[in-house]
């Protein structure tokens, strides 16, 4: 049965899960929402398993009518979104009556924001996940790896039309637990094993400068603008690329890698960011000024333990 | 041998086996891999095996992954070769579907038909797989046949575009940007979904190329519209 249909989208408009794992080293990227954070969310607020299938929309231009009576949930950046023209605030889940219209306009805060169904979207499932990288033409819809496009049809897995309250269903993310969108967001960065092979100068300015964001910046990474970092080291080998890491080409200006990265390369780096850093990056518009913190695995780890127990 | 254990990401460590590439390599990589394997089970969320390391991504406390790959590799011994496979991978080599085989042969000093023949003599390891699903980077070819990459990257390469950049060779598992110099094209499909395992090649594999005209080329299910035509 139809349910959503897609009135307007995107290149940007993409349905998203966890990710693929397991065949990385078969040349295959991971995938996934790049705002992990905000995507387990959008699922919570409907009973959902956190990991189910959500649209990621990065920067609007996205529009869906409810084909028959449904209960949708928002959650990451404020996108201006309305129902027929009235506020719907994100964090929440809310409902869609048959023939109303969904539209989210343009970035209020942050850039991605995550659209959830009960039961998570429905997309052919391809090596273990849905989510769409276009690049590899994996996942999507119909497998293919396209982002969604106008006519196209979304369903649920779970019944739609489930009532705001009822067992499972949450009308908002808890103030207190919604992440905060810095003006100048202070990254963690768990440090790499090359870190000694960047010269002392480089080091100081890596953690202690402004690194702004470039708009040269999509899936597969982000470029960083500032001091120019210089590596000392031996030409590397390519090897595997971890999420997050923030590798340094030749020109001294950094890369974050994210989800759709390239799975072996042989730039230097200073490390990987931890998955709540990127989370936060995952919401920064090109022009944003970062920071660097120098975390070390260990406490990394035990900070993202203590914060996924959020979830339960 | 100890291999050296290095942190990459909050969830991920590096072990770094060897400082150089090299054929040799690949017993000990698969070895490793396969005891990394069994020894996380279902902590292991990926293993990336490269020229000179695996990198370990778990759902483990770091502490503990480190232990346990340290315990993994302890005696560690090369495979025997039962591990990786072997793959004849027909290819036509021509001009029209690979346009730098001219450029080498000339860069050489040689035929094209001893470039082939060169190209054909020896069984090649896959080092890593990487670039793009299904593509493997693999070596080293004799060394009058080593070739800067292009300087300026194709656009796009058609899907089995066989090529050579400095002394590795690969296949191109599907249409895409590139900047290997071309020599030929195989009809084999190197990626596909509905295959157990997906990738014809996995790493550590051993592959021998064979040249085959067009006709059989064309039997095989190859595509032969040149380079820039091909959707």
């Amino acid at each position: 049965m139809s349910q959503l249909r897609v009135e307007a989208s995107t290149a940007l408009c993409l349905l998203q899960d966890a990710g693929r794992f397991g065949v990385r080293h078969l040349g295959v990227t991971q995938g996934g929402a790049l705002d992990w954070v905000a995507m387990r969310w959008a699922n919570w607020l409907l009973g959902n398993a956190l990991d189910s299938a959500v649209v990621e929309i990065a920067l609007g231009g996205f529009s869906v009518v409810a084909e028959q009576d449904c209960v949708l949930a928002l959650a990451g950046a404020d996108l201006d979104a309305q129902v027929d023209g009235q506020a719907v605030a994100p964090w929440t889940s809310f409902n869609l009556g048959k023939g109303q219209r969904l539209t989210l306009r343009q970035p209020r805060q942050g850039v991605r924001a995550y659209l959830a169904v009960p039961g998570g979207f429905v997309g052919e499932s391809v090596l273990g996940s849905c989510s769409t990288v276009v690049r590899e033409e994996l996942g999507g819809l119909d497998g293919q790896g396209r982002a969604l496009v106008k006519g196209e049809v979304l369903h649920a897995a779970g019944a739609i039309a489930g009532q705001i309250g009822a067992p499972n269903r949450r009308s908002h993310v808890p103030e207190a637990l919604r992440p905060v969108y810095a003006e100048k967001p202070v990254l963690d960065l768990v440090m790499g094993a090359q870190i000694g092979d960047f010269g002392g100068t480089s080091l100081f300015e890596a953690f202690n400068r402004d690194w702004t964001l470039d708009s040269r910046a999509d899936r597969m990474g982000i470029r960083l603008l500032g001091p120019q970092l210089v590596y000392q080291g031996a030409p590397m080998i390519s090897e595997g690329i971890p999420l997050g890491a923030v590798q340094v080409p030749p020109d001294g200006q950094p890369i974050v890698l994210l989800n759709d990265r390239q799975t072996i390369g042989g730039y230097p780096r200073l490390g990987a960011l931890t998955p709540l850093a990127l989370a936060q990056l995952a919401q920064c518009m090109p022009g944003t000024a970062v920071r660097f913190r120098a975390v070390v695995q260990d406490e990394a780890w035990r900070e993202q333990q203590a914060y996924l127990s959020r979830w339960g | 041998m100890t291999p050296r254990i290095e942190v990459v990401a909050i969830d991920s460590l590096m072990v770094r086996l060897f400082d150089t590439i090299d054929e040799g390599n690949m017993p000990w990589i698969l070895a490793a891999s396969q005891r990394l394997r069994d020894a996380f089970g279902q902590q292991l969320i990926d293993l990336v095996p490269s020229y000179t390391t695996l990198m370990v991504q778990f759902d483990l406390a770091p502490g503990e992954a480190r232990q346990r790959i340290l315990q993994a590799l302890e005696g560690l011994r090369p495979d025997a070769g039962q591990a990786g496979r072997r793959h004849e991978i027909p290819v036509w080599y021509h001009a029209s579907v690979g346009p730098e085989l001219p450029v080498l042969a000339a860069r050489a000093g040689m035929s094209e038909a001893e470039v082939i023949r060169l190209h054909c003599a020896r069984d090649y390891p896959v080092f890593a797989l990487g670039f793009a699903p299904g593509f493997g980077f693999m070596g080293l070819v004799d060394e009058r046949l080593a070739t800067p990459r292009l300087s300026t990257p194709r656009k796009r390469v058609a899907a089995g575009s066989v090529g050579i950049a400095e002394r590795q060779t690969a296949a191109y598992p599907a249409v895409s940007p590139g900047g290997w110099n071309l020599i030929g094209r195989t009809p084999v499909r190197l990626f596909d979904r509905e295959r157990e395992g997906y990738s014809l090649l996995q790493p550590g594999d051993r592959v021998r190329f064979v040249a085959v005209e067009r006709s059989e080329f064309i039997n095989l299910g190859g595509d032969d519209s040149p380079l820039e035509a091909q959707a």
